[in-house]
């Protein structure tokens, strides 16, 4: 299984490098998303710095929707599922490649993001650790159900309105408890974010563990 | 005319239960309890947004449930994904009641027609997870192709209902301190209104019983509908390629 | 008796949605035969050769892949199974040799095989590191081949693997069929290039109204008097799909009518030979008691 992880993880890492979606398209959106944020906001009155750690979540929920879509279409050539079927890889495998390579992606957006927030809100992020503890978590949670419902939505009409209906709700603890720990940690009292790491975790893990016993019942009956 | 899925009895009990039992819930509500001293006449929603609250929850258990028993091999067959259906159409509705009766309710008490409660939060949630699940039931795909998927998305969201409680909870108790709580279970209720509740929680069960037990029946019979569909499609299909059916299939 | 040993479906039924694509089929294949399977678009060869692979599931009936029951358990033979079919399945974005890679690797196939399958396709050198995206159709195909080759599965399922190629490519296909049956694999082809197929097939099978006509191997057949004379050089295929529809059902003149003459492997192969002989069932005596019964 972790071979078969490791071997489509590269795949999609390597059509990543290739097509450069992620850093041509989804960078780009995820830093004007910020902007947006400030043309919204009154950037004068510090509300834009107060409302950070959650404005820079909504854009990273935001991102990850675009890169599971993303991760979800690779597939969706004609025929390409059926050729990952017959390919003889471990479905929980290909569940937990694709999902390592949705949160490689979503990693490196969240530190160019970070450097945004940092930049052009003013925002001083002390408590690295539970800054970057809170990012990690998150990020597998979201890899995970992403990747679930990335294959839920593959092959119908209507996928690219539906993803985001079916993502978002599920997502919405994680935008949550990310936004208090960051919280925590700019104010600078990071030990009420522990907490908040431990809901991360626990959402983490209940993905992880249901994307790896039921991915393969997804892909079947393309 | 061919046996109902459920038989008759069953419905018409649930029916006049309900309806009996509502009713009687609504005269308590509206007469026989008093006003309390905290919230004044607006307690007696307490008969209506409770029960909805938690058949709303209810109804996912349900769909839950029956898309586990779809998914297992042994205990497939096409009446759970029915039933999840049912019962998800039923739940969401109960679970738009909530919001409102919730907003209804805060609306004097509070002063605002929304606040973000760590229930009301939660339930919104719950309501949008609901609207996500029926939306990939209405997609058009083969039906297997479909239960399945549906399936697996209750069970992905359902999971995510005890995540959302315990973020909601502590989210709330972050920013608002104690709120206000609707309920007020601490407080002492006095029997008027226990019986009050207790009413509004049958009568309204037997509701949900029943419309769970109507959607599913309908659901059944298109079943039934599409499946003698397809004996007529087997034999068009043969007699595209003119083959008798007798000839079809013949052993070694 | 028909031995069966590479596919054997009995009286399958496989939907697409609510539509019975395949309604009742069966079919026995032995290892290293070269099955050409014919038909009308939309009879049912494709879904046909899904359900060999294990992607399409049955509702009703049998079917057992290289040993495997696939009705139980449809993943267990896609590893030595490799299916080329229309749509292609690769990746816009990865090179040829990238594509290649994969599969084998995911296969658990041996790495040294790409090198030689991509240069037996004639898509080394520069062509080998261009995306996908840019290439032929017919140069798809042949990544896709060379997919194939390279994994050098049991059972080859080939649908319309002519289509888009040149006439260089398409005597490349031919060899490498021939390749195949040498080391042992079993092919089946679904095509309209009737010609071309037939001389490389050891039989021939039609496929129409999702059912197949004629699905046992040759030698399962005792030759049947009065045979012969309806064993005339193959008609057109299309010819012989419309004569199906159009003809009066059933109408054998003897208790030999049913069965559609054997073919000597590997010359040419009679297709449905004419409108009386239209559906053919069981060979043999099970087929003479039917006809006697219908008659």
């Amino acid at each position: 299984m972790w071979r078969d992880a490791a071997l489509v993880a590269g795949k999609d890492l390597r059509i990543e490098a290739r097509s450069r979606v992620a850093t041509n398209q989804v960078a780009p959106f995820a830093l004007l998303v910020l902007v947006l944020f400030a043309f919204a906001l009154d950037p004068n009155r510090a509300v834009l710095k107060q409302a950070a750690a959650g404005l820079y979540w909504v854009a990273v929920l935001f991102c990850s929707l675009l890169a599971v879509q993303r991760s979800s279409a690779v597939e969706s050539a004609e025929g390409a599922r059926d050729q990952l079927r017959l390919s003889g890889l471990d479905p929980a495998g290909v569940f937990l490649g694709k999902a390592a390579a949705v949160a490689a992606q979503l990693l490196v957006l969240e530190l160019l993001l970070g450097a945004g927030v940092v930049i052009l809100y003013d925002v001083r992020l002390a408590s690295l650790w539970l800054v970057t503890a809170t990012c990690l978590l998150a990020t597998v949670g979201l890899a995970a159900a992403g990747t679930l419902y990335g294959s839920l939505a593959a092959g119908l009409k209507v996928r690219e309105t539906l993803l985001p209906l079916l993502l978002l709700p599920v997502a919405a603890p994680v935008l949550l408890s990310a936004t208090e720990a960051w919280q925590a940690a700019i104010a600078g009292h990071p030990g009420d974010g522990t907490q908040w790491l431990r809901i991360l975790g626990v959402f983490a893990v209940i993905y992880v563990a249901f994307g790896v016993v039921m991915y393969g019942s997804l892909l079947e009956e393309a | 005319m061919t046996r109902p899925p459920v038989p008759r009895w069953v419905t018409r009990s649930l029916g006049l239960g309900a309806v009996g039992f509502s009713a009687a819930a609504v005269v308590f509500g509206l007469w026989v309890m008093g006003p309390t001293a905290e919230q004044g006449d607006y307690s007696r929603l307490l008969v209506v947004h409770p029960p909805v609250a938690t058949y709303a929850y209810v109804g996912f258990g349900i769909t839950a449930l029956a898309s586990i028993l779809y998914l297992i091999p042994r205990t497939r067959r096409r009446e759970w994904d029915l039933l999840a259906g049912a019962s998800a159409e039923v739940g969401v509705v109960f679970c738009g009641l909530t919001l409102v009766t919730g907003s209804i309710w805060g609306r004097p008490v509070w002063g605002v027609w929304w606040t973000w409660d760590a229930r009301l939060t939660a339930e919104a949630l719950l309501f949008a997870l609901f609207l996500g699940y029926l939306a990939l039931r209405r997609v058009p795909a083969s039906e297997e192709v479909r239960s399945r998927r549906c399936a697996i998305a209750a069970l992905i969201a359902v999971l995510d209902i005890p995540v959302d409680h315990y973020a909601t909870t502590w989210w709330q108790t972050l920013h608002q301190g104690s709120s206000i709580d609707l309920l007020q279970p601490d407080k002492h209720l006095d029997t008027a209104h226990n019986v009050g509740l207790l009413l509004g929680f049958i009568g309204l069960g037997l509701a949900f019983a029943w419309l769970v037990i109507q959607r599913y029946r309908v659901e059944k019979l298109e079943a039934r509908y599409e499946q003698e569909g397809l004996d007529l499609a087997l034999e068009a299909r043969r007699a595209e390629g003119d083959i008798p059916s007798d000839r079809v299939g013949a052993p070694v | 008796m028909a031995s069966g040993d590479a596919v054997r479906l009995r009286a399958a039924v496989a939907l697409l949605g609510s539509f019975p694509a395949l309604a009742g089929a069966s079919l026995d294949v032995d290892r290293g035969e070269v099955v050409l399977l014919q038909g009308a678009n939309g009879a049912g060869k494709t879904t046909l050769l899904r359900v060999c692979a294990g992607l399409t599931g049955v509702v009703s009936g049998d079917v057992v892949v290289l040993g495997r029951d696939l009705v139980r358990d449809r993943r267990a033979v896609r590893r030595h199974v490799g299916l080329l079919h229309q749509g292609g399945g690769l990746y816009d974005d990865l090179t040829v040799s990238d594509n290649v890679r994969f599969a084998v690797r995911a296969a658990h196939g041996d790495p040294d095989g790409v090198e030689p399958a991509l240069a037996r396709l004639g898509l080394d050198g520069r062509l080998a590191r261009s995306p996908v995206a840019r290439l032929s159709t017919g140069q798809r195909r042949r990544t896709a081949l060379a997919m194939l080759v390279a994994r050098s599965p049991a059972l080859w399922l080939l649908d319309e693997p002519h289509a888009g190629l040149d006439a260089e490519g398409r005597d490349l296909l031919d060899g490498l069929i021939a390749e195949a049956i040498q080391v042992g694999a079993t092919v089946v082809i679904a095509s309209h290039e009737l010609e071309r197929v037939t001389s490389l097939a050891h039989r021939t099978v039609v496929v129409a109204g999702g059912v197949v006509l004629d699905g046992r191997p040759a030698e399962a057949r005792e030759p049947v008097a009065g045979a012969a004379e309806e064993l005339e050089a193959s008609e057109p295929v299309a010819g012989a799909a419309e004569a199906a529809e159009t003809s009066e059902p059933l109408a054998p003149p003897g208790p030999d009518a049913g069965a559609v003459g054997p073919a000597e492997p590997p010359g040419p192969v009679a297709g449905a030979a004419g409108p009386a002989e239209a559906p053919a069932g069981a060979p043999g005596a099970t087929d003479q008691r039917e006809a006697a019964h219908v008659a």
